[in-house]
């Protein structure tokens, strides 16, 4: 797309470099844990040893002695005011601090405070908890069986441990179309537990002044304002009421879903400032951050899918079991307890699917968050992705001439799914044989062919994904009950600058650059010129936040629409000093002239100037306007992934020798932040296809609990992405754009996967769990005979 | 004990407890913040500083090990208004998203850059194995790093 603006004014399509930038190349960015207030106390928390026990006491009397310790809070304590326990987003329960009962490894038992932060991991130490344990309960499995212990005793009328089952889809007739089909596979996909691991945990300072009685927070929050309305909510009946709540999230190191919740270190923090009058802070380190927070998938995936014998895809069964730990603390939209796993059936012209999902209480933390991805999507792709490729595989057709002809076709949008998605345009074609074309898909197979004869291990894996982001419309999309618009605010001042301020928070995505461009666009006031700020409920209009991919689907529309009402008011005020009627004016942007008249022209900042100054008599004085964007569709960005791997038959290890993305999610905002974005997510998408995950045994004891086990990729583990795009743009979206932060993590782990049991398909090797260790494939190969 | 360092070319002085550890006296003492904590077993760099110009986590020192000696934090790359090549190469190569793994990158880079004029991608890779990046899939980091070796490799800084 060629942009419209100059690079001076810096809109739509230019790659503007960052505003963020140049603070944080100099360390001068402001993250939680460099605040520092005066009298500041810091709290550390005592952790749970055991999955499952009795709290028979909790003796606080040594850690009172440590110098520098000041208090120890128990559940007992938080009881007092009824603030033991909290709501969570799926409107479940969870501990802020036990009574009597830990659910799970590391889960908070007490907190200490202290004068610094090496008086309260002392005081932590010298905390004595007897416990007396119970049985563990951590295979979901076994959880659903009859005689399974009974997890959440505090609930009165609750016999088993299904939190609940959800069904949807026309199950009839999904089941006439696999009695009919051709060819139907099965296969078991299981979606390990894993963790976002933000380079910066979790945390905040909490600040209560007494004398107002106003709390502010700084925290590691994706949604401030919700966070607020969830904090009068829980503690308006002590005083804490909405008006007198303030949450600021400052520079955020990283998101990714993991901070949307709201833990129980903050509301311990909120409390502790609350009792002491003094700010508290809390900052978790990696482990706490690894072990307690919340965790993404753990998805029991029995996966079916049906075909006639020519390829054609009929029908989809989809029979899930979800790990939620012991409370279901998932974000999703409160309508949907799956998120929008129901968007399985993919980029696929199925004609019939039925999902059914039972969440189930473990002795594991909670959660059920996104790791970049929007509520469940990549749980998804992965599923649709991987039976996409074992059924081509099983009729022997190629997988990418499989989905050529499987794929909706581009004159079927907008598309209306067999689950009730209407998808809002695609070409999917266009994507896959583009990738094709980049990696030489017809050569590869050649080689592959080549190497098989030689006995070598070569796979080539697609993924072609469709995304749906951009959550939404209010009709059917609500968190706790607020429904899921986004905000933006412009005040354009006298001398033709502006400030924006939105409802959503910045975690790296460059918001600061991007949404000024979107301005920049549509007001022709250079981005430059542009000042953006997001995070402080008390100055930013109200909105859900950013997660899900959501901020330029939803926000960046209500800069757009925003932008637009303060065109419209530019409007008459340039007809009033141009003496001309407002339907003679033509815009482009930056300026209004007078139709066939283009000397007679007004720019935004004369008109700024004399919307100050010179404003027409009847009129308000002032430039501003603001836009609570309520979309009317999601999108649906989509892309097609080919990866190429090698693996060593001796080692089991899998090389990802080439990786081609091509995504398209629209219209595009700034090229080199959309590659920026693409990057990550791939390698967030390698990362839980190779390497990631968190598994327990059964007792409940973590393993992957430090970045000792828990694998990030490194720079060297990392291959180097090959992205190209299309671009097809959203129809319903102002801008025509679709989100892109997360694609790449949802579509590249399939890919990758598929890759893999390409390779070893001849051997009679039909899937491999992610993450894909060596030492998996070296079992899988000893058992199929092969040797080194 | 008394700790005495140079820290980006101040000299300054603290009363430190033994265990107190390096990023702490950085951090909370002096308060210069561009030194970030990201985990607990020395994996994730972003706590990398300079001592005596060579690049150490200072997660995993204390503070009494740097007693005598010259630290540089990122606060001290930037001399006299000028950036160092590597930082504006970040910019310019969109090298950094959230910006929290930013610094510890940029203090192995400088420190990297040094002793290796013409880097290899592969040997940029390398250096960087020990800096955790969740945003940025370490592609424009890399192109950050040959952008600065070019400059520096052309009489830049």
């Amino acid at each position: 797309m060629t942009p419209r603006t100059s690079p001076e004014v810096g809109g739509m399509g230019h790659s503007v470099k960052r505003k963020e930038d140049p603070r944080f190349i100099r360390g001068q960015g402001t993250y939680v844990d460099d605040i520092e207030l005066p009298g500041m106390l810091y709290l550390d928390i005592v952790r749970s040893p055991f999955a499952h026990a009795k709290i028979v006491k909790i003796d606080t009397a040594r850690a009172l002695a440590t110098p520098g310790v000041l208090a120890v809070i128990t559940g007992k304590d938080l009881e007092k005011y009824n603030l033991h326990w909290m709501p969570t987003l799926m409107s479940d329960t969870q501990m802020v601090l036990p009574v009597d009962r830990v659910m799970y490894q590391a889960q908070e038992v007490a907190a200490v405070l202290a004068t610094s932060r090496y008086a309260a991991a002392d005081g932590v130490e010298a905390v004595e908890v007897d416990y007396d344990p119970l049985p563990v309960v951590v295979d979901p499995h076994k959880a659903l069986e009859k005689g399974a212990p009974v997890l959440r005793t505090d609930k009165k009328d609750r016999k088993d441990n299904r939190i609940w089952h959800w069904e949807w889809g026309d199950k009839a007739a999904t089941d006439r179309l696999f009695s009919e089909a051709d060819v139907t596979v099965q296969e078991k996909l299981y979606i390990p537990r894993i963790h976002v691991a933000s380079i910066e945990t979790c945390g905040c300072v909490a600040q209560f002044d007494k004398v107002t009685g106003k709390l502010t927070v700084w925290m590691t929050t994706q949604a401030p304002h919700a966070i607020r309305t969830v904090f009068a909510l829980v503690a308006g009946h002590v005083g804490l009421e909405e008006h007198k709540i303030r949450i600021i999230s400052p520079d955020i190191g990283g998101g990714f879903g993991g901070k949307v919740p709201v833990y129980p270190g903050y509301v311990i923090a909120v409390a502790a400032s609350v009792l002491t009058g003094k700010p508290v802070k809390w900052i978790e380190d990696r482990m706490e951050n690894l072990q307690a927070d919340s965790f993404a998938r753990d998805y029991h995936i029995t996966a079916q899918v049906a075909a006639k014998k020519d390829g054609t895809l009929t029908a989809l069964r989809f029979d899930t079991v979800a790990d939620h730990g012991y409370t279901d603390a998932a974000a999703n939209p409160s309508k949907f307890p799956a998120g929008l796993f129901h968007v399985c059936t993919g980029s696929y012209d199925f004609k019939s699917a039925h999902v059914a999902v039972d969440g189930v209480y473990t002795n594991k933390p909670p959660g059920g968050i996104a790791y970049r991805c929007s509520f469940r999507v990549t749980e998804a792709v992965y599923a649709i992705e991987r039976m996409a490729d074992i059924m081509a595989h099983q009729l022997g057709m190629d997988p990418a001439e499989f989905r050529l002809k499987n794929f909706i076709k581009p004159e079927q949008f907008p598309y209306k799914s067999a689950l009730g998605w209407e998808y809002d345009s695609g070409d999917y074609g266009r994507a896959l044989r583009l990738a094709m074309e980049r990696v030489g898909y017809a050569e590869l197979r050649r080689e592959q062919a080549e190497k098989r004869k030689r006995g070598e291990l070569m796979g080539i894996g697609i993924s072609s994904f469709t995304e749906i982001v951009g959550a939404g419309p209010s009709k059917h999309f609500d968190i706790l009950g607020l429904k899921m618009f986004d905000s933006c605010e412009i005040r354009v001042h006298p001398t033709g600058k502006a400030i924006a301020r939105f409802g959503t928070k910045s975690q790296g995505q460059g918001h600061e650059t991007t949404y000024a461009q979107i301005l920049a666009e549509e007001l022709g006031i250079p981005a430059k010129d542009i000042q953006v700020e997001e995070g402080d409920t008390d100055t930013a209009p109200y909105g859900l936040g950013t997660y899900a991919s959501r901020s330029t689907p939803v926000a960046g529309a209500a800069a757009a629409m925003a932008s637009r009402k303060i065109r419209d008011k530019a409007r008459l005020i340039a007809a009033h000093l141009l003496e001309a009627a407002p339907e003679d004016l033509v815009w482009e942007p930056g300026k209004f002239s007078v139709k066939g008249a283009p000397g007679k022209a007004k720019t935004i900042q004369e008109i700024a100037f004399a919307a100050y100054t010179n404003h027409p008599q009847g009129m308000e004085a002032g430039l501003e306007a603001v836009s609570y964007y309520d979309p009317p569709n999601l999108t649906y960005p989509f892309g097609s992934y080919i990866c190429v791997v090698d693996i060593d038959k001796g080692t089991g290890e899998v090389k990802v020798r080439r990786f081609v993305a091509v995504d398209d999610c629209g219209n595009i905002i700034n090229p080199m932040i959309v590659a920026g974005q693409i990057h990550g997510g791939l390698t967030m998408g390698l990362a839980p296809a190779l390497f990631e995950e968190i598994s327990y045994d059964e007792q409940g004891n973590v393993h992957g609990g430090s970045f000792m086990d828990y694998l990030v990729p490194t720079a060297m583990e990392t291959p180097k992405w090959e992205c190209d795009a299309t671009v097809t743009p959203s129809p319903h979206h102002p801008l025509g754009a679709k989100g892109v932060g997360e694609s790449a993590t949802v579509g590249a782990p399939a890919a990758i996967a598929n890759a893999v049991v390409d390779a070893l398909w001849h051997l009679g090797v039909r899937h491999i769990d992610i993450p894909i260790t060596p030492a998996k494939v070296w079992r899988v190969l000893r058992e199929k005979g092969v040797t080194e | 004990m008394r700790v005495q360092v140079v820290i980006n070319g101040e000299k300054r002085e603290a009363d430190a407890e033994p265990r107190l550890l390096l990023v702490h006296l950085i951090r909370d003492v002096f308060r210069l913040t561009g030194t970030h904590i990201g985990c607990d077993t020395t994996h994730c760099g972003a706590c990398t500083v300079l001592l005596d110009g060579r690049a150490v986590k200072s997660c995993t020192m204390f503070a009494a090990q740097a007693n005598g000696r010259a630290i540089t934090t990122v606060e001290g790359l930037e001399r006299d208004g000028a950036l160092h090549p590597l930082q504006q190469a970040f910019m310019e190569e969109h090298g950094l998203q959230c910006g929290f793994c930013t610094p510890g990158m940029l203090m192995t880079g400088v420190a990297f850059l040094e002793k290796h004029r013409r880097p290899s991608e592969e040997d940029i890779r390398w250096a960087i194995s020990g800096n955790l990046c969740r945003c940025t899939g370490y592609v424009n980091i890399v192109k950050a790093f040959q952008q600065a070796a070019a400059t520096l490799a052309g009489g830049g800084a």
